[in-house]
Formats: C-alpha cells, structure tokens, sequence
C-alpha cells in the first residue's frame, strides 16, 4: 500500500509564506478531503504534494521517499492530479483526452500496447464516458467534461489520486455524481484520494478524512466526526453554525448561522432583535 | 462492468484512432504530391522551357545542352533550398505557436527572425564579413534576442500574451535597425544585404542548403522524436507536470529547437517574410483538430517557399523574391488575427 506524509513543510510563491511547519498522513486506501477558508493554502498543499511546487522546507514523503528525488515519470506512475482548471486544446476528442493519462508509462522507445487500450477503456467505461468516446471535448457539458478529465487521471492508473476542487462549477447533481464515482474508485479499485472541497457538508459526507487548514497550517485532522465541530468551523472559517447528524447518512452536517434568517430556536449568539 | 465491454470499448477507440491516421497519412501524402509538383515546375520553368523528358534526363545524369547548366546549377539548388528552408521555417513556427497556445507567438512576429537579419545586415554591411560567418552570427543572434525577449517577458512566470507584445516590441527595433544599416549600404552590398529585408532563394547553391539540412534533421529530428511530450503540453503546465513530463527540460528543449531551426534557415535564406507564421494554422486548417500538426506545417511551409518563389519568378509582371509574396499572403491574415483577438476580447 502507498504511503503519502508530508513532514514540516513550508511552501509559499516567491517571498510569500503561504504553509507554515504542516505535518500531515494521508490514510492508505481512503478519501481525504481538504478543507479550509479560501487562500488558506488548501490548493498549496495539494500543488506541494503532487510536486508541482517546490517546498522551501520540509518534505513530502512517498513510500518512505521524498518525492523530489523521485523521476517525473516514475512519479506520475504513482501519483495522478486533476488540476483546477486543466485546458483540452481545440477540438480535441474524448478518447485522445483520456489517452494521455497513459503518457507516463510511454517510454522514448516502448510502443503504445494493447494494456494502453485497455486501460483508457476501462477508464473510459468507469467514468460513463465511453459512449462520448468520439465527441470533442469543448463541446461538452460541464459535468461530463470533469468526468473525461477523472477518467485521463484513472488511465494514469496510479495508487493516490490528487484532485483540486474538482465539483467547482457543477450543479448539485453533477457534484453529487463526481463525489459517487470518487468513491466508486476508491472502493473497486482501492485508489487513494486527496482531494480539496469548498462544501464542507459533501466533504464531511464523502470523505473517510477531513483536514482543515486554518492560515497556512494544519488545524485539525481527522474522522469526519471529530473535526466537523462547531467549534472547529469557528476557528477555521470563522462562522457560527450548527451540527446535527445528517438525517440520511448520520455524519456531521453543519448549518451556517448568518445575521439574519437564522431563526431564535438555532441561533446561540443571537441576542438582541 | 465486465470484460467484454472493456474489449468492446477498447476496439472502438484503437479503430477511432485508426481512421484518424489514415486520414492524416493520406493528407500528408496528398501534400508531398503537392511539393513534387513544386519541384517539377520550379525544374523546369524558366526563360526556354525545359521538357520532362529532357529534365530526367538530365536528372539521370546525362548532359542536355542549353539545358543541364540551368536546371542542375540554377534551378536545382533553389528548390532544393526552397523545401528545405520552409520546411524549417513551418517546423520552427508551429512548435511556438504550439508551446505558447498562440498564433501570434510564431518566431517572425515576435522578432527572432528580425534579430537574426539584423546580425546578418550588419555583419555584411558594416563589418563585410560574407559566407558561412554571416550564417553563425544571425544564429548566435536569434538565439540571443529569444533569450532577451524571454528576459524581458519574465514576471514571476512568463505569460504568453506579454512575452508576444515584447517580441513585437523588439520585432519593430530591430527592423529599424536593419533599415538604417542599408540605408549606410554601398551600393556593391546591396544587393546581399537586401535578402535580409524580405528573404529570397535568389542565388542558391547546394553548399549554402547543406547546414539548413544539417539543422532541419537535428532539431526536426529531436523535435519529433520528443513530439508527445509537447503534446501533454498542449493539456496545461500542471496537467503535463502531473503526466510526467519535465517541463523545464522540454520547454528549453523545444524552444532551443525551434529557434535553430528558423536562424539558420533564415542566416542562409533570409527571413522569408510570414511563412513560419502561416503554415501552422494552414497546416491545421487542412488537417482539422487533435494533434498539433508538425509534418504538415513543414510540409506546407515547404509549398509556401515553392510556391511563393516561382509566383514571384514567373507569373507576376516583373521578378520578386519570394519574401514579397509570402508577405502579400501573410499579412492579410495578421490584420485578422489581431481583429478576431481584439473582437473576441482575448488577450492578444
């Protein structure tokens, strides 16, 4: 199994200090969601841990080796990332698309085999996308779009997967169906997922982890239950809320308390009128 | 999901991916038919016509009198230059096109091309060097002013959009520069300094293409041989990075590459005016979307050269180097270019 650690890390963009002293497990074979009020460096750490940033101290750690000293190749075998944002150039195909995912395990000299195939099949068919197979990939809704772009991840065929907000711009129903195949993916093929989340409500539903960073370090890591507080999204998000067990799932569910429309009977701070 | 499926699948995309190549191989072939005929009328046109039957002759090596002196020594020597500098030129314009995601950022817009011909006019002019070290020093300098533009781009990271605006900048210095230096110009250095305002294939030799050869094996070659990585590149840095393609490396790579690729063709030919900047998007035009076209821009590049200089010998009133109809062609589509971007609100 996979070990991912990070240890005392400290990254940030030219003199700015964005992570400061962050230690943090990444539990083998389960889904981690990152958490945090925005610019808080949840993307930071996940730029550090998919090495696309350079720590300015301290390490992320794979399999018990430090991951700058491991080949971009090598790496890439082991470790896929779906960034924020990523570009399909125009007109590109789904099934070109997903094939990239192989591009890791291409060398200078082996030739694209039958297990390439397969696995962009495979990829293809777990993610529901094998029926657009021929479709241009701007042309696309967004929700199937995100789900070509996991399945060129799953072609990667790696053990962890790295995901930065990848339910940003999606209705509640596309969200609902990335985060069902996450975790599709994690159960059928034991795939490791890191992943940030802005809805903490889906990330406390879907996550087996939660870690929530508070200004660049780690706050509190954890089973769902256990950092889904009310005191903790005070701290880290600096909002009152309240946190009942979700009717349907039984994790923690919280529900943010505003100035207004909070009602008398759920608001504690609400005092005068 | 059962394994069938996966087989079913998975012979759907490899017989996807089939047709595709064979409609590529087929428009490729297509093209170097084109290039043949190129070279075929190139060989044979001139002020008496020269029959194909005399021309294989005297290709076969046989001597045609009036004939085998213009064809082997004058017209020969110009095709040959003629594919091999587009081609170079094309190959050298779609990788930057590409690594910079834009048309515009090809090497004749952003002032690589200018900086060579400046080195190459004052070398000439001001210095009366001639021959091979005026080809190495418009190198050296097209090398260099990539490397200023590339400087002068730099803010915590270089965006394509500014490091097109200081290639233009620079573009339009240099290109004053090169116009003062002729204006100084004896009329005897005229003539050879002229090439470098507009590029011509007038007065080739084989000896002159043999280092544009040289160049267009190693770095075409190299290019190549590394396509899939600039490929991944096409997908974003991140995504590219996450695929394991070592960015630094490869970026400087292809960068280096295509910058040889263009001063030497262009310390041998001059800057033939837009033909690195036009052959990308033709050649992606003719072959439709997915992969970056590399083989068709040389190729097309290659057909703009030909073309262009046997438009300009033989079938306008008057002779041109071909520089002045592949500018004719070219600037045309930079106005709109530069509308399309402006209408559609883009960045450059």
């Amino acid at each position: 199994m996979t070990t991912l650690n990070v240890e005392a890390l400290e990254a940030g963009y030219g003199s700015r200090t964005i992570l400061t002293d962050l230690d943090l497990a990444v539990p083998s074979g389960a889904i981690t969601a990152i958490v945090g009020a925005n610019a808080c460096g949840k993307s930071t750490l996940l730029r550090c841990l998919a090495r696309l940033l350079r720590p300015t101290a301290g390490q992320v750690v794979l399999d018990g080796r430090s991951v700058r000293h491991i080949p971009t190749r090598d790496l890439a075998r082991r470790l896929g990332l779906l960034p924020q944002s990523p570009i399909a150039p125009d007109g590109m195909t789904v099934a070109d698309l997903v094939s990239y995912g192989r591009h890791p395990h291409q060398g200078m000299l082996s030739r694209w085999t039958q297990h390439d195939d397969r696995a962009v099949a495979a990829a293809l068919e777990a993610t529901r996308t094998a029926d657009i197979a021929d479709r241009e990939v701007d042309q696309l809704s967004g929700g199937q779009r995100q789900r070509v772009w996991i399945a060129m991840a799953l072609a990667q065929e790696t053990d962890i997967l790295l995901l930065d907000e990848p339910t940003t711009f999606l209705d509640i129903a596309h969200q609902v169906e990335i985060l069902d195949l996450l975790v599709d993916l994690n159960q059928s093929r034991g795939t490791t997922i890191v992943m940030v989340l802005h809805d903490l409500n889906l990330a406390a539903r879907y996550a087996d982890h939660l870690v929530a960073i508070r200004c660049g370090r780690l706050h509190t890591a954890g089973s769902p239950e256990s950092v889904l507080t009310e005191r903790t999204v005070k701290e880290v998000f600096g909002v009152s809320c309240r946190v009942i067990p979700d009717p349907t799932s039984g994790k923690p569910m919280m529900l943010p308390l505003g100035r207004h429309r909070a009602g008398a009977g759920l608001s504690t701070e609400d005092t005068t009128s | 999901m059962s394994s069938v499926a996966h087989t079913e699948t998975a012979a759907w995309i490899v017989a996807l991916r089939v047709a595709r190549r064979k409609a590529r191989l087929r428009l490729i072939a297509i093209m170097l038919g084109l290039v043949v005929t190129g070279v075929g009328l190139t060989l044979v046109t001139g002020p008496s016509m020269t029959t194909p039957s005399e021309l294989l002759r005297i290709l076969a090596g046989y001597d045609v009198p009036g004939a085998s002196f213009s064809v082997r020594e004058l017209r020969l020597p110009r095709a040959v230059l003629s594919i091999i500098a587009g081609m170079s030129f094309g190959l050298g314009g779609v990788i930057f096109q590409t690594l910079l995601r834009n048309p515009l950022a090809s090497p004749d817009i952003i002032g690589i091309s200018a900086g060579a011909s400046a080195a190459a006019v004052f070398a000439i002019v001001v210095l009366g060097w001639d021959g091979s070290a005026v080809s190495i020093l418009a190198v050296i300098a097209g090398m260099a002013v990539a490397l200023l533009i590339y400087l002068l781009a730099w803010r915590d990271g270089v965006a394509g959009a500014r490091l097109i605006l200081v290639g233009i900048g620079l573009s339009a210095m240099l290109d004053s520069m090169i116009a003062y230096v002729l204006s100084r110009a004896p009329a005897w250095t005229m003539q050879d300094a002229l090439r470098w305002l507009t590029g011509s294939v007038n007065g080739a030799t084989l000896a002159e293409a043999l280092p544009v050869l040289l160049s267009l094996t190693i770095f075409g070659g190299l290019l190549l041989a590394r396509r899939d990585n600039l490929e991944a590149m096409r997908l974003g840095d991140d995504t590219a990075a996450a695929l394991g393609v070592p960015l630094a490396r490869e970026k400087l790579l292809a960068v280096m590459a295509a910058v040889g690729l263009i001063a030497v063709a262009t310390a041998v030919s001059g800057p033939i005016a837009f033909v690195a900047f036009l052959s990308g998007p033709i050649a992606k035009r003719i072959t439709g979307p997915g992969r970056s076209p590399l083989i068709a821009a040389a190729l097309v590049g290659a057909l703009l050269v030909l073309l262009g200089d046997y438009t300009g010998q033989h079938l306008l009133a008057g002779r041109y180097p071909v520089g002045v109809v592949t500018g004719a062609l070219g600037a045309p589509y930079l106005i709109f270019l530069i509308i399309r971007s402006h209408r559609s609100g883009r960045e450059a």
